[in-house]
């Protein structure tokens, strides 16, 4: 590994305080979905990134807005991370016909091509296959964009990741896989799944460089995207990333969480990303209490006025149902 | 004009294609300096490079995963792959992924991709190398299906199916590979959805498309030395289907037989009939009948192959019946 050149990517302190507000945002934003579909507002298989904040917002700090992101079932964070319309997602998880897919999307299928999410996914590892086309119409259009994949612990069991790390490798594509390795798949942990430690062991055996990272350090996530990143836009080929992280919420809203004791989950709370980076900015002496109230105040009126606009939108007209199966139209 | 294999009609296609628009590309199992196993893309990576004609490993979920992903960015790539039969490996990516986008993103994404697949039986290769699954993609929604049975529709329809801005699943009779016809010269494109009159005739309608064509039309020319006139309706594609075609020849001719090599239990023909029955019942003669393969695997030996083919044979019994 190279040695860490912080200065070079050192953010600033305006950079920062951003980062502490995007992944304040992302968690307000989930609490709430997670408040509304236990109400019954919100339909659906729901899987928050409560806990996995920093992975999302370091992620999306270390891209230029032209790179493209591919993202799994566990999409919300990286999609807002990504820029997406706090009104215009929070519509389409509620069914609305203002939802940023009309509806059609719902949590697992959100894609926005103005802000480059390619592509959230229902199917663990049916991303990783897709980053890789990506990359390699980046090769073809002559673009300037790298492609981050996101997965999930779960999908490095999967043929389509080994298919797709190797078909990287080999044509040496501008991808950066990164793994949030939160250590479920749904009920099963890592260890009951695999013997490789890690699921960054996995990578020397198609000849692509891997890092293991604190997935909870929003920062240790910035500057290890960063350097994979420019490494990639330079024509440096892939790298594998995995960021050990936790999901302090169930899989999905309403999941019994059978799996695990309350110690573990209290083990990693008191690991909570957003916790720990507002002490590095108190340290730092950039949050003051009275920032802090008013950034909480900020992030709470835009996911009030989220809600409220999915709440009194329209549900979508029936006979949009029928509507953008082919080019031509309808069904 | 120029007397051309279907093969070579296909091959054009990509050159007229890939010279036209840097955004065509094409990528498939030793389709390289290989040239194919089917001799398809011959000569395109001398021509085009090896960046715009890729080799790619034995890895189908990756290569059509990547070929949806490099659609879903603004490019136009061509995927081979070599058997249909294949298709199971890399499944998940063209019916969840491929075929969903536009409608998942209400419009706002499109995935302008062709997957050309070899199907079909007669050379012995068994279970796992001959089978027709043309009905499989028929059955998901936002993809298109294209089964050309000319050198000349291969050409045009290739270019059709390039220009579309859906994924087309294009799907090729080995046999008719080497199949050599007249061809236009240039670029032309054959529509998508629109159904050929492949010979006329007022008795019995005989809708087929793919290897199948030539089988309905050599059983249409037995059947008229015995005074029995068939209309062969070649429908070229299945998704979009051209069902006007199909209920005006049935309209004239009052007999309507289905023909394809695919295994008779859901095929494409029990949903031909059904429209058929539900649109033109009263023009109706006799009841439709449906000629294909028995339910059973393929099997290698060619004496067993001919079984699982006998539809080449009882279709000319099937005409007799209808009109007797």
């Amino acid at each position: 590994m190279p040695a860490r050149k912080r200065t070079s990517l050192a953010l600033s302190n305006k950079q920062l305080l951003r980062l502490y507000e995007d992944m304040s945002m992302l968690r307000a934003f989930d609490e709430k979905v997670s408040e509304r579909c236990i109400r019954g507002e919100i339909p659906g298989l729901i899987h928050l990134g409560v806990g996995e904040e920093a992975v999302a917002v370091g992620v999306n700090a270390a891209l230029q807005p032209q790179d493209k992101m591919v993202s799994t079932h566990r999409a919300h964070s990286h999609f807002l991370a990504r820029g997406a319309d706090p009104k215009a997602f929070m519509a389409e998880l509620y069914g609305k016909a203002t939802g940023c897919c009309g509806g059609k999307a719902g949590s697992m299928h959100l894609a926005d091509p103005e802000i480059g999410f390619l592509a959230a996914n229902g199917v663990v590892g049916g991303g990783l296959p897709l980053a890789v086309g990506a990359a390699l119409g980046q090769r073809i259009l002559k673009g300037d964009w790298v492609t981050l994949c996101f997965f999930g612990d779960g999908a490095n069991n999967n043929g389509a990741f080994h298919e797709s790390l190797n078909l990287a490798a080999v044509w040496e594509l501008p991808v950066v896989f990164l793994c949030e390795n939160n250590g479920y798949g749904i009920s099963q942990s890592i260890h009951k799944q695999q013997r490789v430690a890690n699921v960054a062991d996995r990578a020397p055996a198609y000849g692509i460089p891997a890092e293991i990272i604190d997935g909870n350090d929003v920062l240790e996530v910035y500057e290890t995207v960063r350097r994979a990143v420019d490494k990639a836009r330079s024509g440096g080929g892939p790298i594998l990333i995995e960021a050990k992280t936790y999901r302090t919420t169930g899989h999905y809203v309403g999941d019994s969480e059978s799996y695990r004791s309350k110690g573990e989950v209290a083990k990693w709370q008191a690991k909570d990303p957003i916790v720990r980076f507002e002490k590095v900015l108190r340290r730092k002496k950039l949050l003051s209490t009275a920032l802090k109230v008013e950034i909480e105040a900020r992030i709470t009126a835009l996911v009030e006025e989220a809600t409220d606009f999915a709440m009194q939108s329209p549900a979508p007209d029936p006979a949009a149902a029928l509507t953008h199966v082919y080019c031509e139209g309808g069904a | 004009m120029a007397r051309m294999s279907y093969a070579e009609a296909l091959n054009e296609a990509h050159r007229i294609a890939m010279r036209d628009d840097p955004r065509v590309f094409t990528l498939g199992e030793d389709i390289g300096e290989y040239g194919g196993i089917y001799r398809v893309t011959k000569g395109l990576q001398a021509e085009f490079g090896e960046q715009r004609v890729l080799d790619t490993p034995i890895s189908e979920i990756a290569i059509t995963g990547a070929a949806v992903g490099a659609a879903l960015v603004g490019s136009r790539p061509i995927l081979e792959i070599g058997f249909v039969d294949f298709v199971g490996t890399c499944w998940d990516q063209v019916f969840n992924q491929a075929a969903k986008f536009r409608y998942m993103t209400d419009g706002r994404a499109s995935v302008p991709l062709v997957i050309r697949m070899a199907c079909g039986a007669g050379l012995g290769y068994g279970v796992h190398h001959s089978q027709s699954l043309e009905a499989w993609f028929t059955h998901v929604p936002g993809l298109k299906v294209v089964m050309p049975a000319t050198p000349a529709d291969a050409k045009g329809m290739l270019l059709a199916a390039i220009d579309d801005k859906d994924p087309v699943v294009f799907l090729e009779h080995k046999f008719l590979y080497e199949v050599k016809d007249e061809v236009p010269d240039g670029h032309y494109t054959v529509a998508l959805g629109k159904a050929r009159v492949a010979r006329e005739g007022a008795d019995v309608t005989i809708v087929s498309w793919s290897g199948a064509v030539p089988w309905a039309l050599k059983a249409a020319e037995q059947a008229a030395a015995e005074g029995i006139e068939c209309e062969v309706l070649d429908l070229r594609s299945l998704v979009p289907l051209d069902e006007d075609a199909i209920v005006a020849s049935v309209e004239k001719t009052g007999r309507l037989i289905i023909c394809h090599e695919a295994c008779t239990t859901g095929g494409f023909g029990a949903e031909i009939v059904a429209r058929v029955v539900a649109r033109a019942f009263d023009f109706l003669d006799a009841e439709p009948r449906r000629v294909g393969a028995p339910d059973i695997p393929v099997p290698s030996s060619l004496a067993l192959e001919a079984v699982y083919l006998g539809t080449r044979e009882r279709l000319l019994e099937e005409v007799r019946a209808i009109v007797s």
